[in-house]
């Protein structure tokens, strides 16, 4: 993975000591809450419901066991033993002092991170496929590309108060795992006869308004990567709105200009500058791409797990539902559940978890851990021969639910027990929706199935792209929830269908399992997933099924 | 000495008389619920018959809008030793086409934010520096203090007029609050060069 040189710490140090500064200067009333406020936001920091809130950053979700052990120390020091993994890779702690921020930056620091983007309108962390890499349909991997659009977004000067945030995503892979056509701006690498080129996407975005991102630009060579994006974001800088927050994203701009004419626009400023000073040479893309060569796999043979561990049903569901085809053989990439029984919330994530998670990336995965938009945890690289030990060890630290892809994989952002912007509790709904599955026969039986919890319309829980949604809304005042069905992330992506009136919570667990009973009696076969299912009898039987009462 | 301006990296004494029109009477237009391009609905704008009714200090040496200057050319050549231009955040660039003469031959070019959270101070510099090729000081002007200097001085400005009541030494400081960048801009190389 990345390592920081002299140039990296340098940058990364004097942040913090700008940050700290504005600190002081706000507390000595040198600067006002409107001024501060940007300042504040541009290094993760909210001010929440109960406390402040810090995000800290994960570069396209790539940590270190080091790193993750630095998480935890600070989730004890500073915090209350815990962390949350949210859907942008990133890891926020709920309950930090405001007075210690720049003591946790400094901490952050010494171990290669930050919290800078984290929050803002400026351009975000960006985000790519947790297996890039190490999957088999990969196609370009992804990770030196997102390094390079990490520094080049870093205290960019143009864009550091856009009209609103900014999220860039990447994909490499045949398969979507990164939501390139919900982002700001999706990236999707393609390769020709060794050459590289990226497809660019605009205008996508969940939150108030979802809209499946545009294609922009077919086959942009990635020499003109950063320029490229440098001229949408010049555009979208000058011309986004910036007097109503709701209408400030790029998306609303592309619709209101239409593709056509935000191209136009785009391409005359590109033309005119694209060989500015950002044009990427094969020597940066080298130089980076280096710090991201395979581990050294050993040559091992694979492993019958079926066979050998024929009695073990449970191990045999988290192999078959925690983890994946791998690049080599003898490998596969294990999803470490954070959406588990005992899990607070999902995402959520112990110190000493945290703790054991590192000890096993040190021990069976080359000291490496990702994070998931789907708020789990990776190891890349294990062993055939190890997945035993290691699935054991998840076990006895509460760490090895075997869900994933599975109903109870909730997908779920704080909501309005932390966050201050929730009109509705999001927790709660995923708690009681996981109470519906006390059994694993159930679950596997229904499948793959993604469901998305989000307390508000800046839907960080994603429901627009989960088979079944869940979006809490206010009404006069008490908390009610909207479901939305058939949305779906990857290739193609699609916005879910609001299926009829909302919900209130108590309701909302027997909703979820009517949606689930329509879907066991109406699949052709046991193979058909619930997606393909609705996607072939459409939104009325559910419909009808839920309100018939 | 007592002075609010930056340029070069050091306080210097401000001879420049920084012309604004009073718009406190401006009627607030509706703007939104169509592609709006330039003004937003609730920002600074003086109508042509608040430029036209703009008083001129007496001075040697002003800054006006833009607009202001191309309705009155003629009287601020005759009157000023020296004159300079500004535009708000919200002007558009064709804005400068309607010029006669050759943008560098105005010494001093503003751009005016309303707002710190006002972010297109930043790309309107990059344009009047790229596509304009403008030469000499660029400066901002506004709500500008500390913590946007580093990167107006990346997105080609060269003096910054800080506001009213914030201090100025301080602010100055805010020019060297990194060593480092990592992408290049008009007149840097990213770092990648070095490495």
């Amino acid at each position: 993975m990345y390592k920081y040189d002299h140039y990296d710490r340098k940058i990364v140090n004097q942040r913090v000591d700008q940050y700290e500064d504005q600190l002081n200067r706000y507390f000595n009333k040198e600067l006002t809450d409107e001024e501060f406020r940007p300042l504040r936001l541009q290094n993760g920091l909210y001010i929440q419901r109960h406390a402040p809130m810090l995000r800290v950053a994960i570069p396209y979700g790539l940590l270190s066991s080091n790193q993750l052990r630095t998480l935890a120390d600070i989730a004890d020091e500073f915090d209350r033993g815990y962390g949350h993994f949210s859907t942008r890779q990133n890891i926020q702690y709920n309950w930090p002092k405001l007075e210690d921020t720049p003591k946790i930056l400094r901490k952050l620091a010494d171990a290669e991170m930050h919290a800078i983007q984290t929050s803002g309108n400026c351009i975000r962390n960006i985000t790519t496929d947790p297996y890039a890499g190490v999957t088999p349909d990969e196609i370009v991997d992804t990770r030196y590309i997102a390094e390079i659009l990490r520094q080049w977004s870093t205290f960019h000067p143009e864009f550091a108060l856009l009209p609103r945030k900014f999220k860039i995503s990447i994909s490499g892979s045949k398969h979507d795992r990164a939501l390139v056509k919900t982002h700001d701006i999706g990236l999707e690498l393609v390769k020709e006869q060794e050459n590289l080129f990226v497809n660019v996407f605009v205008g996508g975005g969940l939150g108030r308004t979802p809209v499946i991102g545009q294609l922009l630009k077919e086959k942009l060579p990635i020499e003109h990567l950063l320029s490229y994006c440098e001229s949408i974001i010049r555009i979208y800088n000058l011309y986004g709105r910036r007097d109503n927050m709701y209408k400030a994203r790029i998306k609303i701009l592309v619709k209101a200009l239409g593709v056509e004419s935000f191209k136009k626009q785009v391409e005359d400023d590109w033309n005119n500058g694209k060989n500015s000073s950002n044009h990427l040479n094969d020597k940066e893309i080298n130089r980076v791409k280096q710090f991201f060569t395979s581990p050294n796999y050993e040559t091992v043979e694979s492993i019958d797990l079926e066979d050998q561990f024929r009695d073990d049903h449970n191990f045999l569901h988290w192999i078959k539902r925690n983890t994946r085809e791998h690049i080599k053989n003898g490998y596969r990439s294990v999803t470490i559940s954070l959406k588990g029984k005992k899990q607070t919330a999902p995402g959520d994530i112990q110190s000493s978890e945290m703790r054991v998670v590192a000890d096993l990336a040190d021990q069976y995965s080359f000291g490496e851990i990702r994070s998931t938009h789907e708020q789990n945890l990776v190891l890349a690289d294990v062993k055939e021969k190890d997945l035993y030990d290691v699935y054991s060890a998840l076990c006895e630290n509460n760490l090895g639910e075997a869900n994933i892809g599975l109903i109870t994989d909730i997908i779920c952002c704080p909501g309005g027990d932390f966050c201050s912007l929730a009109n509705a509790k999001s927790i709660p709904i995923a708690k009681s929706i996981d109470n519906l599955f006390d059994n694993y026969d159930f679950l596997f039986d229904i499948g793959t199935i993604s469901l998305n919890i989000s307390g508000c319309m800046n839907a960080c829980g994603h429901h627009h792209v989960g088979n079944i949604g869940i979006l809490g809304v206010d009404k006069d005042g008490s908390e009610w929830y909207q479901i939305t069905l058939g949305g779906q992330q990857g290739v193609n992506a699609t916005l879910g269908k609001v299926i009829g009136p909302s919900f209130s919570a108590d309701e909302v667990p027997a909703v979820i399992k009517e949606i689930l009973n329509v879907y066991v009696a109406q699949r052709d076969s046991e193979e058909e997933l619930f997606i393909d299912c609705y996607n072939r009898i459409g939104l009325d039987p559910f419909k009808e099924a839920i309100y018939k009462n | 000495m007592d002075t609010q301006l930056i340029k070069n990296k050091e306080l210097i004494l401000n001879d420049w008389f920084w012309v604004v029109p009073d718009t406190s009477n401006e009627e607030v237009k509706k703007q939104a619920g169509k592609v709006v391009q330039f003004k937003l609905t609730g920002e600074d704008f003086p109508s042509d018959g608040t430029l036209h009714n703009v008083t001129f200090p007496e001075a040697e040496k002003v800054i006006v809008p833009l607009r202001l200057y191309l309705l009155k050319t003629d009287e601020i050549k005759k009157k000023y030793k020296e004159y300079g231009i500004w535009i708000y955040s919200h002007d558009e660039l064709d804005l400068f086409n309607h010029l006669k003469e050759d943008i560098n031959s105005f010494p001093v070019v503003g751009v005016y934010v309303e707002k710190f959270a006002d972010g297109r101070i930043y790309s309107l510099g990059n344009l009047i520096r790229r596509k304009l090729s403008y030469k000499n000081d660029l400066r901002a002007l506004g709500d500008v203090f500390k913590d946007q200097l580093f990167y107006l001085a990346r997105s080609g400005f060269d003096s910054f007029l800080i506001k009213e009541g914030y201090d100025a030494k301080k602010a100055l400081l805010g020019l060297d609050d990194f060593s480092y960048s990592y992408q290049g801009t008009l007149n840097q190389m990213p770092l990648w060069n070095e490495r």
